[in-house]
């Protein structure tokens, strides 16, 4: 990539099983630009799709992007990268932006959660992902609104309309969303099994590990449904914190990271 | 298409331990065409030193199973092993085998020119490792209508008792009025403790080629014992495993001379915990070696060293011998015996297979990782897999596992 001398960028891209993130730092950290597409079936072309809204949005050129970091399931398809982190990694960093202290990250994405644990320097400590299994993902969400055949950005408004919440038993999401259509046919209300589902989410991911202490919640669920973060934080002893933009949190980390190694590579130079 | 350069190195006594193993095959093969000997099925943990001093060939189906993952063919015979009753949630080695019986499809085809299994004599199994292999040879003895043999074991054993050791000792007595009917020969307590002397000698060289890798660089990985722990599997009491296993010490003492390690430029040292995912090994293999980790140490490689077998009396050797194993043990034998793997071996981080049809081979579901990493410190992953059914294995997240855990080793906070 063609390296401007000034005002230089840093690209980090979180291509993730459902959406690609993209955001541009600058030398000082600042965010300048930030794009967000489903991630289709070309990973690279929507990277560079999004690397392109990104810099539109920064009113920069593709030159002044000195190094780029990708992250997520297509880490690897991402043909302007100069280098590939894991998503456990990148949502520490960004995360750690944020809060920089110990903190407990719960990224809820769109195929599998992660439970990341920082020391007070930033550094990582331990993780845990789900199962192999839909159960408490943003998939479990989605599946649900297709099969009552509702909007997706229709359940955050239906789970916050009520305090109400029907419990979901099924641990499988197939066949929760049987059980749902069963609740329905009882006559239980839409709204209540919505924010059940939501609650089944949460309840999910809560399991994975003993949280405690400041916990800061990520990713696209808790993006587009702030009512899961609010279900949370009824459900753990800890503070519940959401970051700025908490489904570009990974995407974030990795511009971070782009800035960190072209940092240090300037060091070596001049060594 | 460019291919990326495989970063595993080759192992030269590999040669020499085919031919070992294609004389065993085809020493079977030989008697399932002919009937010149008999053949006794054995779990790989029963009693086969007992069982070749009455002089029978010993085919060991879990050395089947685990073909039927590496070659990948498990996934496409399972189904039939499902029509036929048998739930995709019990030990995939046994839905794989009775699914390749029912198909009449097996790797020993391609890999030994073997049209089919050999038919079992008499069928002995010790419970050791599960109620799976009993169930597993259950299925042989119906479809065959030959004898079934086998020992109870008691399991999550502490303290391995002269209660425990008495029984067994009883129950392994008590098979031979059977064996001298089936193979027409009298018990020989001289024949047995020649093999089981053969099959000491043995597992004290395996013991050995698995030490080697507390060496920095290691000389070998533990993708790599499970390939060469064959001849440790199926002719242990043979001699032929003994000169195998002196070929591959000679070549791994030769690396550790030359400095050479199994993985370049060896940066950090796993543990692998579980059963292998056979199907992916040279994919786990590929991916390590890039990362520059060394699995250098597992649970299941060392499940193959008995020294009871040395004792004075047979039949306790024997029972001490396939009792003291890792998996017949307790939580708490299991969490003291990888405490002192760490530490022997200088190991940074473990990897816990939770293998979805093998609960008694997934040492992660009571807790032990995070018992493990209070007392002494080290990370860990599981990963959600099984050891032949790929449809139970998800490739994404353990690769991104493995990739985290190395890392979170390594890096510096940004």
């Amino acid at each position: 990539m063609e390296i401007h001398s000034a005002d230089p960028l840093f690209c980090g891209v979180d291509v993730g099983a459902s959406s690609t993130k993209l955001v541009l730092v600058d030398g000082d950290r600042e965010v300048r630009g930030r794009s967000i597409r489903r991630s289709g079936v070309d990973y690279a072309a929507t990277a560079r799709a999004c690397l392109a809204e990104a810099l539109d949005e920064a009113g920069a050129e593709v030159g002044q992007v000195r190094r780029t970091v990708s992250t997520g399931y297509g880490r690897r398809n991402v043909d302007f990268s100069d280098d590939a982190r894991t998503e456990l990694s990148c949502h520490g960093v960004g995360c750690y932006h944020h809060f920089p202290r110990a903190i407990t990250i719960v990224d809820i994405g769109c195929q599998d959660n992660k439970i990341i644990r920082l020391d007070e320097s930033g550094r990582r400590v331990d993780f845990k992902m789900n199962r192999k299994c839909a159960a408490g993902t943003g998939a479990f969400l989605e599946e649900i609104a297709l099969r009552l055949d509702i909007e997706p950005d229709e359940l955050e408004r239906l789970a916050s309309s009520t305090t109400e919440v029907v419990r979901l038993n099924s641990f499988c999401t197939v066949f929760a969303s049987t059980e749902i259509l069963a609740h329905l046919r009882r006559g239980e209300p839409l709204a209540g099994l919505i924010r059940g589902a939501f609650a089944s989410v949460v309840n999910r991911v809560a399991e994975m590990d003993r949280l405690g202490g400041e916990v800061v919640l990520t990713g696209g669920v808790v993006a587009h449904n702030p009512t899961t973060a609010e279900i949370f934080a009824e459900k753990v002893d800890g503070e519940v914190k959401v970051p700025p933009h908490p489904q570009f949190t990974g995407a974030l980390g990795a511009a971070l990271t782009a800035l960190a190694q072209a940092g240090q590579s300037q060091e070596e130079n001049n060594a | 298409m460019s291919h990326q350069k495989s970063a595993i190195k080759k192992i030269r006594a590999t040669g020499a331990m085919r031919e070992v193993m294609g004389e065993y095959f085809a020493e079977l093969d030989e008697a399932r065409k002919t009937g010149s000997e008999k053949i006794a099925w054995c779990t790989s943990v029963g009693p086969a030193e007992l069982l070749r001093s009455f002089g029978f060939l010993v085919y060991f189906p879990e050395n089947h199973g685990a073909l039927l993952g590496a070659s990948r063919m498990a996934a496409d015979l399972i189904p039939a092993a499902t029509a036929a009753g048998y739930s995709p949630e019990i030990c995939s080695y046994l839905t794989s085998d009775v699914g390749s019986y029912l198909s009449k499809s097996t790797p020993l085809t391609r890999a030994f020119g073997m049209e089919s299994v050999p038919k079992a004599d008499v069928l002995v199994y010790n419970t050791n490792q599960c109620r799976d292999v009993q169930d597993w040879l259950g299925f042989y003895e119906r479809e065959w209508g030959v004898p079934m043999l086998g020992v109870q074991t008691p399991r999550s054993v502490d303290d391995l008792n002269a209660a425990i050791v008495g029984g067994l000792i009883e129950q392994h007595k008590a098979l031979i009025p059977h064996l001298e009917e089936i193979s027409g020969q009298g018990f020989d307590i001289d024949r047995l403790r020649e093999v089981m002397a053969s099959s000491h000698r043995c597992t004290q060289l395996w013991r050995k080629v698995l030490r080697l890798a507390e060496h920095q660089p290691s000389p070998i990985t533990f993708f790599d014992a499970t390939i060469h722990m064959g001849p440790a599997v199926v002719l242990r009491g043979d001699e032929r495993a003994e000169r195998y296993y002196e070929i591959l010490i000679a070549e791994l003492e030769g690396r550790i001379a030359d400095g050479v390690g199994a993985v370049d430029d060896e940066s950090l040292r796993f543990y692998w915990e579980g059963m292998p995912v056979w199907g992916k090994l040279r994919d786990h293999a590929e991916q390590f070696a890039g990362q520059r980790v060394c699995v250098v140490a597992s649970t299941y490689c060392n499940s193959w060293i008995f020294d009871a077998l040395a004792c004075e009396d047979p039949f306790e050797g024997m029972a001490r011998a396939y009792t003291e194993i890792f998996i017949v043990r307790s939580e708490e034998f299991k969490q003291r015996y990888m405490e002192s793997m760490v530490r022997d071996y200088a190991i940074d981080g473990i990897i816990f297979h939770d293998a979805k049809t093998c609960p008694n081979n997934s040492n992660n579901r009571y807790g032990l990782p995070l018992r493990l990493r209070e007392r002494i410190g080290t990370p860990f992953v599981v990963i959600d897999g099984d050891l032949n059914d790929l449809r139970l294995y998800s490739e994404e997240q353990a690769r991104t596992q493995f990739e985290a855990l190395v890392e979170q080793l390594q890096e510096q906070p940004v």
